[in-house]
């Protein structure tokens, strides 16, 4: 069990929690994800650590509300209980300084790419940062990743705020603008997928940290398996993180939406069971 | 005569056993035909999870230790991994005196109702009986007699705590709690250590739990072990990943003298063929984890699972057969074994074969998949298998599978479960520097302690042995409590 010890809306639909792991926040670094499963009957799914207190002995998470299980994770208030958080897992990010650094972060994939803008800045490099959503309200941690960024550019595709336009249009105009030695890229599948088409055109090395469906997190099951270079790895023990080009988004997304059925059936059944 | 010896002669020597032998005669002992364990009707237990064994009753215990000619030189004990006192558990069944069998057990054998489940008697107490060797008859059903006595006890309700040793105090640290460890944190608090169990889980049991099915070994009957075990002061954490949530550097500055590494063989292996990764094809771990584990077949649970009508299983061991046997009890209309050899070479136990065969699951034996085709949305549709013929033997003795050119021939499926076998789990060799591991990433121990190249770094079950059984990571388990033992008796107090 691990304590809720601070909670804060993002938008409707995304909020930040603060829990109780002392041991996960001493050891966690920029990259790490957790496993987390709300009630005996639970689902695990995996979840980046946006930030830690290794002091206060927290970790952050972001969650999104998809379906059941983010829906009750999300529920729930400081002082509840999450019943099962195990990590940190998967392998730390690379940081090295290479010079100017792009990080690119979709949605609620801002949150996994604060700790590596952070990482990233401190290692020495110049920090530009793209931030896209669909819309005002989910851009999220704009103040933290201001913080740690030389320059933040900012795209809605609705124009609510920031340039109207995708991520990649934000993304192009940085890179046909000055020299680009390395670029992260963390959001939505299909984000990553044209982000990456992108960058590789202009041959920048991209690293993409991939958000599969687990079930255990350390190796055993085979779930989060995706074609990397032609290869098969597990993006919970070889990654999350890979070299963006070589990653097969197509099958990602595919296996992606193994569930998809399944999920929007229960998730129904679960508002409708809260009414 | 090893400590041992005199210790099982003097045992037999025994009043209540010497009264035993002589009240039936051999020759009527030997000429009872062998108990046959009472199982669900296959095609109603194939639609439950209910457990397909029922169990003996009394009468057909007594019956069956009755057969036990309770041997001068019991060559059952040598093929048992824990050096369980068989001779002696059955003669107390023959005296009716059941919750004295399963203490007998409960000497050498940590969770005496899992093995009695589980295990390969077959291949172990059973082939070495004398009535195998020597009489060419079915043995004593000793895995039967020795789940009978375990549940007897369980049921009775009045369950014994082994005897532990007065607490010493000292911190050993056991990882992963599978067969392995579990055996090895029985012994290691029996000698008085302060022992603690690190599970990466969010359960205890590991493979007893996310791998065998319910319908062979009840969760339940994995807990009412465990529970015993924190009675006897074994200290379990859940979701604790040594190697990452703390090192074993960690550990030791936290008081842990020694530690014991079970983590098991992780890594499930696919074969790598075209298609492999569409939606609809499954390791076994992930397909047994989610419906073992995680529930995922019950309602109420929130972890789903893909299900599928026409199910194809890959493999030939024990996971294959639980496999298959659990895609039939979520409603398939075909579940099928593909296996590249034949029955004959199949890894699997006879008893699981049969039971699977009963239950109408289809065996396409001397057959290998080598592609996958998916519908628009990804999910796996079809699968192009090739036949196989038996060559030369290969270096594991049996009969070479061999492809036959042009035989390639399309199965409709919608779900696929490959269970071709596992391999180790990296995170710990990774995480312990200088750590010897061998070319396949197991750790290297020595085989009488248990002990690694590293002082103090005790390893046994899958983890060492790449992939094997319960029982034998049991017996690793005790192996490696006693080097434990030795290690902090002669290193560390000294």
């Amino acid at each position: 069990m691990s304590k809720i010890v601070g909670k804060q809306h993002f938008s409707e639909h995304v909020i930040m929690l603060e829990i109780d792991a002392p041991r996960i926040a001493k050891k966690r670094e920029a990259g790490h994800f957790v496993i987390v499963k709300i009630g005996k009957k639970g689902e695990r799914i995996p979840l980046t650590i946006s930030s830690a207190d290794p002091e206060k002995g927290t970790i952050s998470i972001v969650i999104q509300i998809v379906g059941v299980t983010s829906h009750k994770v999300a529920s729930l208030e400081p002082g509840d209980e999450l019943t099962d958080v195990v990590g940190p897992l998967g392998q730390a990010t690379h940081i090295e300084k290479k010079g100017t650094v792009l990080c690119a972060g979709g949605g609620v994939g801002i949150a996994p790419l604060l700790p590596i803008v952070q990482a990233t800045k401190n290692a020495g490099n110049k920090v530009i940062t793209v931030l896209a959503a669909r819309n005002k309200d989910l851009i999220i941690l704009e103040e933290q990743i201001r913080k740690f960024s030389d320059e933040v550019l900012i795209t809605t595709d609705d124009g609510s705020y920031g340039k109207k336009g995708l991520v990649t249009e934000g993304m192009e105009e940085i890179i046909t603008r000055e020299k680009i030695n390395q670029a992260f890229v963390i959001g939505p599948a299909i984000m990553m997928k044209y982000a990456s088409l992108l960058t590789k055109k202009f041959s920048i090395p991209t690293v993409a940290s991939l958000n599969t469906i687990m079930v255990d997190g350390t190796g055993m099951c085979g779930a989060c398996r995706v074609s990397v270079d032609g290869k098969t790895k597990f993006a919970c023990i070889d990654g999350p993180e890979f070299n963006a080009h070589d990653v097969d988004f197509d099958e990602l997304l595919v296996r992606l939406g193994a569930y998809r059925e399944e999920e929007k059936e229960s998730y129904e059944r679960y508002l409708n069971s809260l009414k | 005569m090893t400590n041992t010896e005199t210790y099982l002669k003097k045992e037999r020597e025994k009043e209540w056993r010497v009264d035993l032998r002589k009240q039936i005669k051999n020759k009527e002992r030997i000429s009872k035909t062998r108990v046959k364990m009472p199982e669900q009707e296959p095609d109603i237990r194939n639609r439950n999870s209910s457990e397909v064994n029922l169990g003996l009753t009394e009468e057909q215990a007594v019956n069956e230790a009755q057969r036990c000619i309770d041997c001068p030189n019991p060559t059952c004990i040598t093929g048992c991994p824990v050096n369980i006192n068989i001779p002696k558990f059955i003669k107390k069944i023959e005296g009716k005196d059941y919750t004295g069998a399963a203490h007998v057990l409960k000497e050498t054998n940590a969770l005496p109702a899992v093995c009695g489940r589980v295990c390969p008697q077959e291949a172990q107490c059973e082939l070495a009986c004398f009535y195998t060797q020597k009489l060419k008859k079915p043995a004593i059903a000793i895995g039967h007699l020795e789940r009978f006595a375990a549940d007897y006890e369980r049921n009775s309700g009045n369950i014994s705590v082994p005897e532990t040793s007065k607490s010493n105090s000292i911190k050993v640290a056991v990882i992963g709690s599978g067969p392995g460890g579990l055996a090895a944190a029985g012994d290691l608090a029996k000698y008085g250590y302060h022992v603690t169990v690190f599970e990466a889980l969010h359960e205890i049991g590991g493979v007893l739990k996310y791998g065998i099915p319910e319908f062979r070994l009840p969760n339940e009957i994995v807990d009412v072990e465990i529970d015993i075990m924190k009675k006897m002061g074994v200290r379990f954490v859940t979701n604790f990943i040594v190697g990452k949530t703390a090192s074993i550097e960690d550990l030791k500055d936290e008081g842990y003298k020694a530690f014991f590494v079970a983590s098991g063989a992780g890594l499930p292996r696919f074969m790598n063929i075209p298609g492999e990764n569409y939606v609809g094809i499954f390791s076994s771990n992930e397909y047994l984890t989610r419906v073992n584990l995680m529930g995922a077949s019950r309602e109420d649970y929130d972890t789903p699972v893909l299900k599928g009508k026409n199910v194809a299983v890959i493999g030939g061991g024990n996971t294959a057969m639980d496999s298959v046997r659990t895609a039939k009890r979520l409603g398939a209309e075909r579940a099928m074994i593909i296996y590249r050899r034949s029955i004959q070479e199949m890894p699997a136990r006879v008893e699981e074969i049969k039971h699977a065969q009963e239950e109408g699951i289809e065996f396409m034996n001397l057959n290998n998949p080598v592609e996958y085709f998916a519908d628009k949305q990804g999910r796996v549709k079809r699968m192009r298998v090739q036949k196989m013929e038996l060559g030369e033997p290969d270096s594991s003795g049996r009969r070479r599978p061999v492809p036959v050119e042009g035989s390639e021939y399309d199965v409709d499926v919608d779900l696929v479960v490959v269970s071709v076998g596992v391999s180790p789990n990296p995170l710990i060799p990774h995480a312990v520097k200088g750590l010897n591991v061998t070319d396949w990433g197991t750790i290297k121990v020595d085989q009488e302690t248990m002990q690694s190249n590293i002082p103090g770094l005790f390893a046994g079950g899958d983890i060492v042995r790449g992939g094997a059984t319960v029982i034998l990571a049991m017996g690793d388990g005790r192996k490696a409590a006693a080097g434990i033992h030795k290690y902090i008796q002669e290193k560390v107090i000294k």
